[in-house]
C-alpha cells in the first residue's frame, strides 16, 4: 500500500474545505492535502447555480460555482496538493487516513493535523417514513438539483415539495422555469424553514403556494408516483382527520432536513453533538481529538456558505497553530450553556485563556420563530456580558453574534445565553 | 420458442427449481414478470432460516423446512452466499402465560428433532440481550435458527441456473396456458409464445390464477400483509441473536433480527388483504408495530430517526394455511407450487427436490442424465469492503473502475456496479443495482449516488437516461431534458394546489 505524509489533511473539497487549506497554508503550513470525492472541487456549490453566494463575505452577489471558483484558483495557484475522484474511507488513531482512487488504489497517508470538511447529506423518506406504495419519482430536492443543473435531466413534470427547506424553494424556482408545474410546497410546521428571503424570490414571485401545517399522509402510484394525500396538522403535528387531499403529481421532492456527514467522525471516536449532529468543538473548531477539526456543514448546517467560509479560516489558523507548535499550552475550558428557546450554540466550548483572536463568533438556531426578542449573554457571576435586540428570530435563519474576548477572564467557568421576549416598560 | 421445462416466476422457489433441475440434461426458462428476480414475497420477508422448532413437523411445510435445514448450508457454501447459521434465537416472554406457551414450543422443537433448547431465567435472558427491556421475564433459547440476505440468495440461485444453461427471461409475464389432449404445450406472454413439456407454476401470490389457467382448482391465494421497520447499522449491536416476541392475542410471530448486512429489521403484523398488489405501509400498522412489539422488546430503539425504510411483504396464504404442492389433477405436465408462505425462504431447496420428484412422476420422455459439465457454484460478485486492501488494490490495478466510489454511504465502487450490469441474471434498473451491491441502500437511500447510478446505466445498457427505470416497467426516474417543456402552460395545465 502506497504511503504518504502531509502536515495537514483536508477531508473534502467543498467550500469549507478550501478555505480551511488556504487559511492554513496562508499560516505557514507547508505540506497540505486536500482530498475530495468528486471529480471537481467545489463541493455542492457546483450544483447551486442560482446566485445569492457571497453577499457577506466579497460583499457581491455570485452563483455558487462562482463563489467556489474563487477558492478554486486560489488553491490552484498554490502549492496546495489536491486528490479528486479519492474517497476517504477511514481516520485511524495514530492520525493515519485511509484513502481510495483509480490511480493510488488504496492509500495511506500519515499526518500532523486533520480538518473535516465532508459537508452534509439530505434527509430521505425512509428516515420519516411516509406511508403508502414505492413508487418511482420520489427524491430529495438535492438529488433533483444535481440531476437538473449537473446533467440537464428533469425529474417529472408536475411536482409537490415535501419540507419547506432552502433547496427546496430554490427547486421550485428552478423547476418552474423549465416549464415544470411545482403544485406547491407542503411544511408540517406552521412556519417556513427556509430562509425568509427564498420563500419570496422562489415561491411568491412565482404564485406556488405554500401550505404551512401540512403533511403528505400518503403517496399513491405503482411504478411512477401519481399523486399525494395531504393533511393539515393539529398543534402536535398529528394529521387532522378530514382534511385529506388527493393531489395529483408525478414528483415528490423532499426537503425535509440536512444531517451532517460524521460516519468517519464517529468512529474515530469524535464526540457529537445529538443536536446538530455534528462534533462537539470550542471555538478554534478543535473537536475533542486533538489533532482533529471540523468546520462547515460537517459540524453544523449553515444556510450561508459566507458563514461556513469564515468558520473554515477559524479551523484553517487552528490548524496551524498546532502544527506550527504554537498553539497554548494551558488552557481553561469555559462551557457555553443556553435556554430551552435556543436549539443549538456552537462552539460548545471555548478556550478562556485563548488571546489570539479579538472576538468569538457564536452561531446558534432558536427552537420557535419569534418578535423583538433579546438575546442576553450571562458568565458564571450573572454579569452581564451582551444584550443584544432582535426584531425577528426563526429556526430556518440562523442567529450570530460576537463577543468580545476581553469579556472572557481567566475566572470565566461558563457562560449562558438565553433568547427571551422583550419586557414592555 | 421452445423449452422443456418451463417455469412461472422467479422469487426463491422459482430459482431454487431451476437451480435443482440444471443439475440434469434439461432445456430450462424461468420467465418472470418482474424486470429482476425476486421482486415478489422473496425479498420482503424476515430472512430467517427457521430451524423449525415452532412448526407443526407433521405438516407439509414443517417436513419440508426441516429437510432443507438439512441441506441450505452446503448450497450457501457452494454458490458463495452469506449465511449465518447456527446462530440461534430467543423467544422472550413477559407474563407467566408466555412461560407456559414456551414449554409447549420447547416440547415441539424437541420432537422437531432440535438440540439444545432451554428456557432461560430472567438474569440469563438480559446477559445474553442486555438491551432488552428490564421488564421481559422469561426466554426460550434455540441455538439453530439462521439469517440469509435472500436477494443474494435468489440471484445466487438463478445465476447458477444460467451458469450451467437455464434461460431467465425478465419482463416476461405468462398470459395462459396452451393445453392440448389434455397436456400442457405451452405459455402465452407478453413476448410470444413458448412451447414447453412441463410448466412449473412458482407464481408465488398468483399461483392460484396460473393454476386456474388449466383446470378448475379447490385452493385460493390470499395475501396477508406484514410491514417492517428497517434501522441503521448503528444500531446493529443492540442485540446477538434472532429474537420473537412470545404470541399474544394481538400479534404472532412477532421479530426482531440482525440483518447479514448488520442492520436491524423488525415486524411483522398480519393482516389479510383481498388485493395482490396492496404494498402500501400504514401509519396505524407500524405505529402499533413499534409501540406492541419494538419498543415493548427493545425500548432504545426509536419510532423515527434511524428508521432506513419501513416495507411490506405479503405472504401467499392458502386456504387451508399449508403448502401445495402437486401436479394437476385432470392436465399433464403441470406443477404447482402454491401456498408458499413462511417458512417458504428455508424450505426453498426441499421443495425443489419434491417438485423433481413430481416431474419425473409425470413420465415425459426428459432426461435426467446429470449434465456432464455440471457447475455447482458460481463467482460470487467482488464485494471491496469484504477485501483485504492488498486484495483490493490487487484489483484496482487490473480494473481502476474498483478504486472509483459512487455509493458513499455503503463504499461501493463502480467496478462492482459495472459488474452488477453484466452479471449471468443482469441488474437493468436502479433497485436492481441496489439489491445486487447495496449502492443505496444506505444512510442517504441513493440521495448521492442515484444520478451516478443511473449514468452508468445508461452508458452500460446503451439507453437514454430517461429510459432508465426505478424498478422496471413504466417507472421511469426522469421526465425529460432541460429546456424540452414548454414554459407556462394554460391555466388549466398549471393548476396549484386549493385549500
Ligand atoms: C443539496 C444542497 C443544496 C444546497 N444549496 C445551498 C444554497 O443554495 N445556498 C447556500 O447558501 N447553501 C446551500 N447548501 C448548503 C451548502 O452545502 C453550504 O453552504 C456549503 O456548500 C457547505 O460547504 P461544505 O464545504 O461544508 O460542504 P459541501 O459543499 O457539501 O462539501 C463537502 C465535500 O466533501 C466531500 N466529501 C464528503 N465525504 C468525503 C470523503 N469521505 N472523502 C472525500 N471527500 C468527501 C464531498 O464530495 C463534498 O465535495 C446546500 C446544501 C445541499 C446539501
Ligand atoms: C412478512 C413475511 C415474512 C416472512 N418471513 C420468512 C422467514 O423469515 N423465513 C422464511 O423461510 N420464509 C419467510 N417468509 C416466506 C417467504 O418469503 C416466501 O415463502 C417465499 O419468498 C416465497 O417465494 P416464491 O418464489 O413462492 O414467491 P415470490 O417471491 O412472490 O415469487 C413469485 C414470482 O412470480 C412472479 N409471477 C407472478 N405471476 C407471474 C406471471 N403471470 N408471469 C410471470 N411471473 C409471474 C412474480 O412476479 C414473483 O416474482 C415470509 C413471508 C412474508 C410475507
Amino acid at each position: 500500500m502506497k504511503k504518504l505524509e502531509y502536515d495537514l489533511v483536508v477531508i473534502g473539497g467543498g467550500p469549507a474545505g478550501l478555505a480551511a487549506a488556504l487559511e492554513a497554508r496562508k499560516n505557514g503550513v507547508k505540506k497540505i492535502l486536500i482530498c475530495e470525492r468528486a471529480p471537481y472541487l467545489g463541493g455542492i456549490l457546483q450544483q447551486c447555480i442560482h446566485n445569492g453566494f457571497g453577499l457577506q463575505y466579497f460583499k457581491e452577489e455570485l452563483t455558487g460555482p462562482e463563489y467556489a471558483s474563487r477558492f478554486i484558483d486560489a488553491v490552484e495557484q498554490s502549492d496546495i496538493d489536491v486528490k479528486l475522484g479519492t474517497m476517504v474511507m477511514e481516520i485511524l488513531e495514530d492520525k493515519k487516513i485511509i484513502s481510495v482512487n483509480r490511480e493510488d488504489g488504496m492509500f495511506e497517508i500519515g499526518t500532523k493535523a486533520l480538518i473535516l470538511a465532508m459537508g452534509c447529506r439530505e434527509r430521505t423518506r425512509g428516515a420519516i417514513t411516509i406511508p403508502g406504495s414505492r413508487p418511482a419519482g420520489i427524491m430529495t430536492a438535492g438529488t433533483a438539483q444535481s440531476y437538473v443543473n449537473l446533467e440537464g435531466l428533469i425529474p417529472g413534470k408536475e411536482v409537490v415539495i415535501l419540507g419547506s427547506g432552502d433547496i427546496g424553494l430554490i427547486m421550485a424556482r428552478r423547476l418552474t422555469l423549465e416549464g415544470v408545474n411545482v403544485k406547491g410546497v407542503i411544511e408540517l410546521m406552521p412556519y417556513s424553514t427556509g430562509l425568509i428571503r427564498n420563500k419570496v424570490q422562489c415561491l411568491d414571485d412565482f404564485n406556488i403556494p405554500l401550505l404551512l401545517s401540512h403533511s403528505i399522509v400518503e403517496v399513491h402510484g405503482k411504478d411512477r408516483l401519481e399523486g399525494v394525500t395531504i393533511a393539515r396538522v393539529d398543534q402536535k403535528l398529528k394529521p387532522i382527520h378530514g382534511t385529506e387531499q388527493y393531489i395529483s403529481c408525478d414528483t415528490l421532492l423532499l426537503s425535509v432536513g440536512l444531517i451532517p456527514e460524521n460516519e468517519l467522525s464517529s468512529k474515530l471516536g469524535c464526540e457529537i453533538d445529538t443536536v446538530t449532529r455534528g462534533p462537539v468543538v470550542n471555538e478554534k473548531r478543535i473537536t475533542n481529538i486533538p489533532w482533529v477539526f471540523a468546520c462547515g456543514n460537517v459540524l453544523h448546517v449553515h444556510d450561508l456558505v459566507d458563514n461556513v467560509t469564515q468558520e473554515a479560516e477559524i479551523a484553517g489558523r487552528a490548524a496551524a497553530d498546532l502544527i506550527n507548535q504554537a498553539a497554548a499550552e494551558v488552557e481553561k475550558d469555559v462551557v457555553i450553556r443556553h435556554d430551552q428557546n435556543i436549539g443549538y450554540v456552537v462552539p460548545q466550548h471555548i478556550d478562556a485563556l485563548n488571546n489570539k483572536e479579538k472576538t468569538v463568533k457564536f452561531f446558534l438556531r432558536v427552537k420557535n420563530p419569534d418578535e423583538h426578542v433579546r438575546l442576553v449573554v450571562k458568565d458564571n457571576f450573572d454579569q452581564v456580558l451582551l444584550n443584544l435586540k432582535k426584531t425577528i428570530v426563526e429556526p430556518g435563519t440562523m442567529v450570530t453574534f460576537n463577543l468580545p474576548r476581553e469579556l472572557v477572564t481567566k475566572d470565566t467557568s461558563s457562560i449562558s445565553i438565553s433568547i427571551a421576549r422583550e419586557q414592555a416598560e | 420458442m421452445k423449452t422443456e421445462v418451463l417455469i412461472i416466476g422467479g422469487g426463491v422457489i422459482g430459482a431454487s427449481i431451476a437451480h435443482q433441475l440444471a443439475k440434469y440434461n434439461l432445456d430450462i426458462i424461468l420467465v418472470e414478470k418482474a424486470s429482476d428476480v425476486c421482486m415478489g414475497t422473496s425479498k420482503a420477508n424476515s430472512a430467517m432460516i427457521h430451524s423449525g422448532f415452532n412448526i407443526d413437523g407433521g405438516t407439509l411445510k414443517g417436513k419440508l423446512a426441516l429437510a432443507a435445514n438439512k441441506v441450505v448450508k452446503q448450497l450457501c457454501q457452494d454458490l458463495d452466499v452469506d449465511l449465518v447459521k447456527p446462530l440461534g434465537s430467543i423467544t422472550v416472554g413477559f407474563e407467566e402465560s408466555d412461560l407456559e406457551k414456551m414449554k409447549k414450543t420447547m416440547e415441539n422443537g424437541i420432537k422437531n428433532g432440535i438440540q439444545g433448547m432451554r428456557l432461560l431465567d430472567q438474569q440469563e435472558l438480559h446477559e445474553m440481550e442486555p438491551h432488552l427491556n428490564p421488564e421481559a421475564k422469561y426466554g426460550l433459547f434455540e441455538p439453530e435458527t439462521g439469517i440469509i440476505n435472500p436477494f443474494e440468495y435468489t440471484v445466487a440461485l438463478a445465476e447458477n441456473a444460467v451458469i450451467n444453461g437455464a434461460k431467465v427471461m425478465l419482463d416476461t409475464e405468462v398470459l395462459d396456458i396452451m393445453i392440448e389432449n389434455k397436456t400442457v404445450k405451452g405459455v402465452k406472454t407478453n413476448k410470444g409464445n413458448i412451447e414447453a413439456k412441463v410448466i412449473i407454476n412458482a407464481a408465488g401470490l398468483y399461483a392460484d390464477k396460473i393454476a386456474a389457467m388449466v383446470e378448475d382448482i379447490d385452493f385460493e391465494i390470499k395475501p396477508r400483509k406484514g410491514q417492517y421497520f428497517l434501522y441503521d447499522k448503528k444500531w446493529g449491536n443492540i442485540l446477538t441473536y434472532t429474537i420473537y416476541s412470545a404470541p399474544t392475542k394481538v400479534s404472532k410471530g412477532m421479530i426482531v433480527v440482525p440483518t447479514i448486512d448488520g442492520n436491524i429489521l423488525a415486524g411483522s403484523n398480519a393482516e389479510a388483504l383481498e388485493d395482490k398488489t396492496d404494498l402500501r405501509t400504514t401509519a396505524e400498522a407500524l405505529d402499533q408495530i413499534y409501540t406492541s412489539t419494538i419498543s415493548h422488546l427493545f425500548p432504545e430503539l426509536p419510532r423515527m430517526g434511524d428508521v432506513i425504510t419501513t416495507f411490506t411483504g405479503l405472504r401467499a396464504a392458502s386456504s387451508n394455511e399449508d403448502f401445495i404442492i402437486e401436479a394437476a389433477k385432470t392436465v399433464k405436465g403441470m406443477i404447482n407450487v402454491a401456498g408458499i408462505q413462511s417458512p417458504g425462504l428455508t424450505s426453498a431447496p426441499a421443495i425443489a427436490v419434491m417438485v423433481e420428484e413430481l416431474v419425473r412422476a409425470q413420465n415425459l420422455e426428459l432426461d435426467f442424465t446429470p449434465k456432464a459439465n455440471y457447475e455447482k457454484g458460481r463467482k460470487a460478485p467482488v464485494m471491496l469492503a469484504e477485501l483485504s486492501y492488498d486484495e483490493r488494490n490487487a484489483l484496482i490495478e487490473k480494473e481502476p473502475a474498483y478504486g472509483e466510489i459512487i455509493c458513499r454511504c455503503e463504499s461501493i465502487s463502480k467496478g462492482e456496479i459495472n459488474d452488477a450490469i453484466h452479471r449471468p441474471v443482469p441488474a437493468t434498473n436502479m433497485d436492481a443495482i441496489k439489491r445486487r451491491v447495496r449502492a443505496g441502500m444506505g444512510r442517504c437511500q441513493g440521495g448521492f449516488c442515484g444520478p451516478k447510478v443511473l449514468d452508468i446505466l445508461s452508458r452500460e445498457l446503451n439507453i437514454s437516461p430517461l429510459e432508465v427505470t426505478q424498478k422496471g416497467n413504466a417507472s421511469f426516474v426522469l421526465a425529460a431534458r432541460n429546456k424540452e417543456l414548454p414554459l407556462a402552460e394554460g391555466d388549466q395545465k398549471n393548476e396549484k394546489i386549493r385549500i
